[in-house]
């Protein structure tokens, strides 16, 4: 008795794991199989749970003809200006707020937290209106200024953990050595900070490389135009056809590096994720 | 003097950041509080004029507004509670030990990687009234008795939205809340069990009440994001009386009508929405992080 309540638990519990694997998985699975379909396959009463039959003339359609490429130029412009920039800017203020000693740091860090809380729509009005008075509207250099708003606080937070988190002596030793503040920040500080860099730009690039409503305000030119509003847009030859095989393909396309960079760098994510959330 | 150096250094490198932060944030929100009194185009067309709280007192009158809050409160909270015990089940299972584990955690990673608007897409075509994949298994399985239009009843739309965000968003409060559980010492629960405590008594009287940090951090978090929730509701269902939210309606008022003042008004509605989520973050954890 006792013994089959066990495997019923055992049973019952490997369900569940099943189950939340299967719906985490299913609807990405879906899409690449839908971006390997010819319309066909798509639109049928029956449609295969396998690309069968397989054709890439889906893919051909997203790159053949559009400004998709452009697109993804533009959103690797815009999201690794973005991630560059503060990282830059993270990295010295973070230094400042992490170690030196800086009477008003609370009120700095507070400042910086709220920005976090910020929600992006309450300021679309205002920033509309700054971008066209300064000329970056419908440009990369507006766009990446404008996702400054969400990836500089998330940097300096995250990285003022990481600063906080290196033991007094290493900088006490290069100070002994007559090393100044700064040279201690490039030589010593830095390199220690290696790993927290790759993750906190990973997940600064990973949110701007996402970011839609400033991408669909801020631009109205495929020139400029990033991944996610033309995705958003993607049309078909008439307003009645939704190229569904081409939306799954872009999407893949858009989606595969991502999900390649989440599960290669995983342990860190979690982990960034995890103390940026906490502290900010 | 080594010490005067060094805040004079300090305030340098916080310097360029503070600038941005300036630029980026705090004078788009000076503009945002200008423009809310008065009547204006976004393209600054016309000369703007001064109305004083008239955009405000229209605000209070006005009905879609009303409904606009309404979508997003109904939006929150079924979101977010689902989400919360969605996440916590999945928590509990990840931080059990069994074989494959790892893999679980991989999985759920997934939808959290995926761009919200390529999700929104997914989704969209899994839930095609006539080839979508859920009304074949649906009909096919007997769950549905005929193909259902779930982006098209306007009853069905916010109840869809919500099962997608929830599909995206349920990794991202498990892995806060597995953060959580695997601060709880497990020596407590090997007292629980010396002493007789059944699994379901040891959740209640152990994992929970230390898990309410973590829980609370994440929930406001959850909160403040469903607050602000545009990219999946735009994408799956436009511009629509029936999942209109206030980011939709505040952009819809902003750039579809060009309404600079009144869009501005919604958007101060907007942050004192938020202000007030905030306080309750800072108070909660903010003290004890910047420790």
């Amino acid at each position: 008795m006792k013994r089959t309540l066990f495997w019923l638990n055992r049973g019952l519990f490997y369900f569940l794991v099943v189950f939340v694997v299967v719906y985490s998985v299913f609807p990405f699975y879906w899409a690449v199989i839908s971006s390997f379909k010819p319309s066909s396959g798509l639109f049928s009463p029956d449609p295969s749970f396998l690309p069968i039959p397989f054709t890439l003339e889906q893919y051909r359609n997203v790159f053949v003809g559009t400004a998709f490429g452009r697109n993804l130029l533009n959103s690797l412009i815009v999201a690794g200006g973005a991630t560059l920039l503060s990282l830059v800017l993270g990295v010295l203020a973070a230094y400042a707020l992490g170690r030196l000693r800086f009477p008003p740091k609370n009120a700095v860090l507070y400042i910086v937290l709220s920005m976090t809380m910020f929600p992006q729509i309450a300021v679309l009005g205002g920033f509309f209106v700054l971008l066209r008075q300064v000329g970056l509207f419908n440009t990369h250099a507006g766009l990446i200024l404008s996702y400054m708003l969400f990836t500089l606080p998330f940097t300096v937070w995250v990285l003022v953990g990481y600063f906080r988190g290196l033991p007094r002596e290493l900088e006490e030793a290069a100070y002994v050595d007559g090393a100044t503040p700064v040279q201690t920040l490039l030589r010593v500080m830095l390199p220690l900070t290696g790993p927290g860099l790759v993750t906190t730009g990973l997940l600064a690039f990973i949110a701007a490389w996402n970011e839609f409503l400033f991408a669909l305000t801020f631009t109205v030119s495929d020139v400029v135009r990033t991944v996610p509003p033309a995705i958003a847009f993607f049309g078909g030859a008439t307003p009645y056809e939704i190229p569904w095989g081409s939306i799954m393909a872009a999407s893949v396309v858009v989606t595969v590096p991502l999900v390649i960079l989440v599960l290669v760098f995983q342990q860190r994510i979690v982990a960034g994720l995890t103390a940026g959330a906490v502290k900010g | 003097m080594l010490i005067q150096r060094q805040v004079r250094l300090a305030w340098l490198l916080v310097l360029p950041t503070l600038l941005v932060v300036v630029f980026v944030a705090g004078y788009p929100l000076a503009q945002v509080f200008y423009w809310s009194f008065f009547k204006a185009d976004i393209a600054l067309v016309d000369p703007p004029e001064l109305v004083g709280f008239e955009n405000y007192l229209f605000l209070l009158r006005d009905p879609d507004f009303r409904e606009a809050l309404w979508n997003t409160v109904k939006f929150t909270i079924f979101s977010v509670s689902i989400e919360t015990v969605l996440g916590l089940a999945i928590a509990l299972i990840i931080h059990s030990n069994f074989k494959g584990r790892g893999l679980v955690r991989t999985a759920i990673l997934i939808p959290w990687a995926i761009p919200t608007v390529v999700s929104a897409k997914m989704w969209q075509w899994m839930l095609n009234d006539v080839y979508g994949v859920i009304n074949v298994i649906g009909v096919k399985l007997g769950i549905l008795s005929q193909k259902v239009a779930f982006l098209a009843r306007p009853e069905l739309m916010l109840p869809a939205i919500i099962a997608v965000d929830v599909w995206k968003t349920t990794p991202f409060m498990a892995l806060l809340l597995l953060a959580g559980l695997q601060l709880i010492p497990d020596e407590l629960y090997e007292a629980a069990s010396i002493d007789g405590a059944t699994r379901w008594q040891q959740f209640w009287t152990i994992t929970l009440p230390l898990l309410t940090p973590a829980l609370l951090v994440a929930l406001i978090f959850r909160t403040l994001d469903a607050l602000r929730v545009f990219d999946v509701i735009y994408v799956m269902t436009g511009v629509n009386s029936a999942t209109r939210t206030l980011a939709i309606y505040n952009r819809q008022n902003l750039i579809d009508f060009q309404d600079l003042g009144y869009g501005s008004a919604i958007s101060v509605a907007i942050l004192i929405i938020t202000f007030v989520f905030v306080i309750l973050y800072m108070r909660s954890i903010g003290r004890e992080a910047l420790r």
